[in-house]
């Protein structure tokens, strides 16, 4: 692909591409999740950050703050207590934003679904765009997650309506 | 503890404290307290050098809902001169104050936070008896036998009134036996 680029650079100087097609790839190629470790998926998360599968080659570094962010990584059990404040911080994300669910827990509840204290699903708080699932899910399962996501970025359109557009 | 450690406890004390019922399991010694005298005896324990317990190491709330006195607080100590350990425990009636013992040991302020929220324990002379682990507007205390385990409430966005609603729990997979049908 990069000879292709190049032989069309030799040729004629220039790069023809679509407006919304420069902006996904922009967006998928720093995606900064927020660190938002509650359970053991959060350790899952933290090998997947690590040098062994290095989330740092997609672009991804994670961030301490929901303002500096673009995606959600609900990594572990979400409680009744925890729930407002998983709310205000996915509120003070910038937009576009993105929510992962990690996990039984975050996907439904999981090992907790008859608790009295936990959230039946993170998605009753916050609308979640890829679900990964596992207890918890492998460091890979994450990145597959991560890869979905991407997948979804690069299918919408930001400033074309998409007729007229050949696939 | 050794048979002959566990045994040199128990004689000092019989000597010590004779009129508190005793119980000797095989590695472990239990005394019962009454709530008015509890307090007096965990500082005896706590200072008296043949004893010297001075790490408090759990407390803990039972429920037994077939006695008369049905709410139970459990105290764990530990001596780490002596190395030797003990086990206190106080029945209480519901509603009925437990002397808090945060003066003699002042680690057991949130063990008797958590104790008051999951079992519904009063602690007299504690200074912020708080929940400590649930929501802040959780109803009833959920390690009661009686407490239904999905809970009386659950949470969600409601998109509406933009804020994180409470309603009462509908469970949408229907709940499971979780203790065979003749036990409710």
């Amino acid at each position: 692909m990069i000879e292709e680029v190049r032989h069309e650079l030799d040729d004629r100087g220039f790069l023809l591409t679509s407006v919304d097609k420069l902006v996904n790839w922009a967006r998928t190629s720093s995606m900064w999740p927020m660190t938002f470790g509650l359970a053991c998926c959060a350790v899952e998360m933290m090998q997947a950050g690590a040098s062994r599968y290095d989330l740092d080659r997609f672009g991804i570094v994670f961030r301490g703050s929901p303002r500096q962010s673009d995606v959600m990584i609900v990594a572990g059990t979400l409680t009744n207590k925890m729930a407002p404040v998983l709310r205000k911080l996915y509120e003070q994300m910038p937009e576009p934003r993105w929510v992962i669910s990690m996990g039984s827990c975050a996907n439904g509840g999981g090992y907790y679904h008859y608790s009295y204290s936990v959230v039946r699903g993170c998605d009753r708080v916050v609308p979640v765009d890829v679900y990964v699932p596992g207890c918890p899910p492998t460091a890979e399962a994450l990145i597959y997650g991560i890869l979905q996501l991407h997948k979804k970025i690069h299918r919408t359109n930001t400033f074309s309506s998409g007729w007229g557009e050949s696939a | 503890m050794s048979p002959e450690q566990l045994g040199r406890l128990e004689s000092v004390i019989a000597d010590l404290l004779p009129s508190l019922p005793r119980e000797r399991l095989a590695d472990a010694l239990i005394l019962r307290v009454a709530p008015a005298e509890l307090v007096a005896t965990m500082t005896l324990l706590r200072d008296d050098p043949a004893l010297d317990f001075k790490i408090l190491i759990d407390l803990a709330g039972v429920h037994y809902p077939g006695r008369e006195k049905p709410l139970e607080v459990v105290y764990q100590l530990l001596s780490v001169y002596k190395n030797q350990r003990i086990r206190i425990k106080v029945a209480v009636a519901e509603g009925e104050p437990v002397p808090s013992v945060i003066p003699v040991w002042s680690s057991a302020n949130w063990y008797e936070r958590e104790a008051y929220e999951m079992f519904g324990i009063l602690f007299s002379g504690h200074p912020d008896l708080r929940r400590l682990l649930t929501e802040y507007d959780f109803e009833g205390y959920p390690l009661r036998k009686e407490f239904p385990v999905t809970g009386h409430f659950e949470v969600r966005w409601d998109a509406d009134q933009d804020r994180v609603v409470r309603e009462p729990t509908r469970l949408t997979i229907p709940d499971r036996e979780f203790y065979g049908p003749d036990r409710t």
